[in-house]
């Protein structure tokens, strides 16, 4: 090892709770090239054996209201409009127009420029909480999981730090951060730099999600949620996916996701069941609770379900809440509303039944 | 209700339409069979399903004789290509009717519909699919050029995997040029009745698949009736023994697929999570009721701890309940009578200092149930470790080195399976190389493939079925120029056995209209 792996990196909370005094690269590393491998056969097949449940009447309406209630609902296409983005913020609130009783999405999700339009939609749908919703207090701890993100209406989750790809410089990515956290993002979504993980420089991604974390903070002492996108579609290996759950939620984060939707593969069932493993883990060794979040690529309300599945399985009935567990999608919301409305009326309507963005 | 309460999905009954009395299946039709008939039931309920007859001696003689015409007169004769056919025809049917097949097989023998459904039947059509494959191959069997049928084939098979091990039995003989005379277990008759309704839809020539119901009697009767050719017996240990007695010295042709106490060995470098699910696997797959079932846990020291921990989070998460109920992990036991014997050697564990452990799991009224259960501190001396439980029973036993790894799990008098957990390749080749055991996996478990040979060491039998070495048992090297149904070794044959020459045989595959026309 050079002399590299000696520099210190910056003194995370939980990895200096883990780690010891000194962060050093050298630690960080030791500690994520520790993990006990994933063989994939063995994963996928488990993904696959949780697929097989089947989920019927009273648990299947359950399960379309949770759906919704964990979406984050997105839009996040370089021909993004405010209408489109206030047309997404009032669907977010009232999903089924024809339903009052559909409960509202946990947030909707836009770039960081997008984030005042839908601010301003939220409020006049009367959506937006008293200003004290959103407060990130990082480590949630053994207390009671609330359904404060409910209680508060719906959040705004902003992607930042040069998404989808990541490359840009760290002040670039700081600003972006700050901006969107200063328009009243409630949650931020960063991307991980894949190309420092991937050529073994964990310190470095290590350094900028401690400094985004930071950059999360609000003026009135509170923090936006930080969520870290570590694109496991670009990561080649499960072995990796896994190495860097851990670096994300050592350094700091709130939540993992898988994917930005940009790059395919996106959100995989396997890859989100090695991750939700990761939380567990986590929650086993130190109490604290850490949210998952699969990203792109779920488009239907029985490819859903068996996510739910999953979570449950794995970490337990009570990660199914938006403070734990999030759907990144933008075509989901309408085939679960269709289901919705199949399970209410005993036949499918159409799509022309359910609004879009 | 919370999410994991999942509202009951239940597979219906309804779509089996199964008659009230089930005769035995001799010369291609249902028959009244001379024995006193018995019931069959749901273990998860102890409900009826069907009165089934039960064979005596005449009904054994009547079907040997069946087969023994089948094998002279058609199935001897007829060519490869269309004894292909006929069995490629049962694999279709067998997958046209999957669903109902699955539905019996849980009715009738308590297992989880997921595992017949997903597991069982689709083996099944694979089994026969793949020796259809081979049936006009037999020159690259291994054997010589042209390797003959022994003739009569008589199999008898366990509860476990009622119509799995059928298949395995009857997909070899008959594409060897065999016929068969099969004996389903008392408690689980259903599905090879089922198989024998396909075998009329499949328009099997009469003879060439008989099957007979009926208890231990039986099986004694048909094994040891001097018109066999060949005995094939997959169950316990004691009553192979009994059987290799009753063949021994007549000539005929036996393989045995006996018990098993199988260790699975997770070292520390093993992927943990995706161990914990094989180990799950390994032993509760089919409530245990698997020769092969991982039913040792040795575990390397230092993760002890760990893997018990995990193994009983996960335990937690296991369902148990209707086996017809598509979100069941763990069925019904299949008999009181395996049950009692669960119970016994559950106590005996307790008895002899392990820590028996299981999940809270609410056990329904009605049938026959045990909980997961793992028995820790377990020592190589304890019955638990020794005897084979064939039952939801795990035992936890600990290792230090490599050597000690190896030298507990071939510590045993059985030798079917191993499994070997490390992400080390090298590793895992080397332990491979010294299990005694005629199956290792390698951070897999119970995994079955129609290609694969499968079989046992010691007293877990001999002979192997699947893959080239399932047909040897089946077949006799050649001896060149000699048709097939000269080398009938009880001589009762004479004149057919001259018939069968090799012009009367291609005239026959010239009719293989009969294999695919009607």
């Amino acid at each position: 090892m050079t002399d590299s792996t000696q520099i210190a990196l910056a003194p995370a909370e939980r990895a200096v709770r883990l780690l010891g005094g000194d962060v050093t690269e050298a630690a960080l590393r030791l500690q994520l090239e520790g993990l006990p491998g994933v063989d994939g056969v063995g994963l996928e097949q488990r993904a696959a054996a949780l697929s097989t449940r089947s989920v019927k009447e009273a648990s299947k309406r359950a399960a379309l209201d949770a759906i919704i209630g964990l979406t984050d609902l997105t839009t996040l296409e370089g021909a993004d409009t405010p209408g489109r983005v206030r047309s997404l913020a009032a669907r977010a609130v009232r999903p089924d127009p024809s339903d009052p009783s559909t409960p509202p999405v946990a947030a909707v999700c836009v770039y960081g420029d997008m984030v005042p339009y839908a601010v301003d939609a939220l409020k006049a749908a009367g959506a937006r909480g008293d200003g004290t919703r959103g407060e990130g207090d990082g480590a949630r701890g053994e207390g009671a999981p609330g359904d404060g993100a409910r209680r508060a209406g719906v959040r705004i989750a902003a992607v930042a730090t040069a998404f989808p790809s990541g490359r840009a410089s760290m002040g670039v990515k700081l600003a972006d951060v700050r901006d969107a956290v200063a328009a009243g993002a409630d949650e931020i979504d960063m991307v991980i730099d894949r190309g420092a993980f991937l050529s073994g420089r964990f310190g470095e991604v290590f350094d900028e999600i401690v400094a985004v974390a930071e950059a999360c903070r609000r003026r009135d002492g509170g923090r936006a949620h930080l969520k870290v996108i570590l694109e496991t579609g670009e990561l080649a290996t499960y072995d990796n996916v896994r190495r860097a759950s851990w670096l994300a939620i050592l350094a700091g984060a709130d939540f993992i996701k898988t994917s930005t939707g940009k790059v395919s593969p996106a959100a995989t069932l396997p890859v989100t069941l090695l991750m939700l493993e990761v939380v567990r883990d986590w929650r086993r060794l130190t109490g604290e609770r850490i949210g998952v979040k699969p990203a792109g690529g779920i488009r239907s309300a029985k490819e859903a379900i068996r996510y739910l599945v999953a979570v449950a399985e794995t970490v337990g009935e009570e990660w199914l809440d938006p403070e734990l567990f999030r759907f990144g999608a933008s075509s989901l919301l309408s085939d679960v509303v269709l289901q919705r409305q199949r399970m209410r009326s005993g036949h499918y309507s159409g799509a022309d039944y359910v609004a879009i963005d | 209700m919370g999410f994991l309460d999942y509202a009951p999905a239940p597979e219906s009954a309804s779509i089996l339409s199964l008659r009230p009395e089930y005769g035995l299946f001799v010369d291609g039709e249902f028959v009244d069979g001379h024995g006193e008939p018995f019931v069959t039931i749901s273990p998860a309920t102890e409900e009826r399903i069907a009165q089934v007859a039960r064979a005596d001696e005449r009904d054994v003689d009547a079907a040997v004789a069946a087969a023994r015409r089948a094998y002279e007169r058609t199935w001897s004769r007829m060519s490869g290509t269309d004894r292909g056919k006929y069995l490629f025809r049962i694999a279709r049917l067998v997958q046209e009717r999957a669903r109902e097949l699955a539905v019996a097989e849980s009715l009738d023998n308590g297992k989880p519909i997921r595992e017949s459904r997903d597991v069982d039947i689709p083996l099944v059509a694979a089994w026969f699919f793949y020796y259809a494959g081979w049936a006009d191959k037999l020159e690259y069997a291994g054997l010589g050029p042209r390797p003959r049928p022994l003739g009569v084939a008589a199999q008898v098979i366990p509860w476990n995997f009622p119509l799995l091990m059928a298949a395995w039995k009857i997909a070899p003989a008959l594409a060897a040029g065999n016929t068969v005379v099969l004996k389903p277990a008392e408690t689980t008759p259903l599905t090879a009745l089922l198989l024998a309704e396909i075998l009329q839809q499949a328009d099997l020539p009469p003879g060439v698949v008989n099957i007979l119901t009926g208890a231990g009697e039986t099986g004694r009767t048909l094994v040891a009736h001097p018109g066999v050719d060949k005995v094939a017996f997959t169950g316990s240990t004691a009553v192979g023994r009994q059987i290799a007695r009753a063949v021994a010295g007549t000539g005929r042709r036996l393989t045995l697929e006996l018990g098993g106490k199988a260790a699975n060995i997770v070292f520390d470098d093993a992927p943990l999570d995706e161990a914990v699910e094989g180990i799950v696997n390994g032993i509760f797959f089919n409530q245990g009721h698997v020769c092969c079932a991982g039913s040792r846990l040795l575990v390397q020291e230092s993760i002890h701890d760990e893997v018990l921990d995990r193994l009983k989070r996960r335990l937690a998460t296991l369902r148990l309940g209707d086996p017809l109920d598509k979100n069941t992990d763990i069925g019904a036991i299949n008999s009181a009578e395996q049950l009692e014997r669960i119970r016994e050697l559950s106590a005996a564990g307790e008895q002899e200092g392990a820590t028996r452990w299981s999940p809270e799991c609410a056990i329904p009224d009605r049938g026959f149930w045990f909980a997961p259960t793992i028995f820790d501190g377990v020592t190589t001396s304890s019955r638990i470790a020794r005897e084979e439980v064939f039952g939801p029973v795990l035992s936890v036993l600990t290792f230090r080195t490599l050597a000690e790894a190896v030298a507990k799990a071939n510590n045993t008098p059985y030798g079917l399976s191993a499994g070997i957990w490390s992400e080390k390749g090298s590793r895992i080749l080397a332990i491979a190389d010294q299990l005694r055991a005629g199956v290792v996996w390698a951070n897999t478990f119970n995994r079955f493939d129609p290609a694969a040979p499968f079989g046992g060491y010691k007293e877990s039998g001999y002979g192997r079925e699947g893959g080239r070495h399932g047909l040897h048992p089946y077949l006799s090297p050649s001896t060149l120029a000699t048709p097939p149904a000269m080398i009938d070794t009880t001589g009762v044959t004479g004149s057919a056995a001259t018939r069968a020459s090799a012009s009367a045989r291609s005239a026959a595959s010239g009719r293989g209209g009969k294999g695919n026309g009607k």
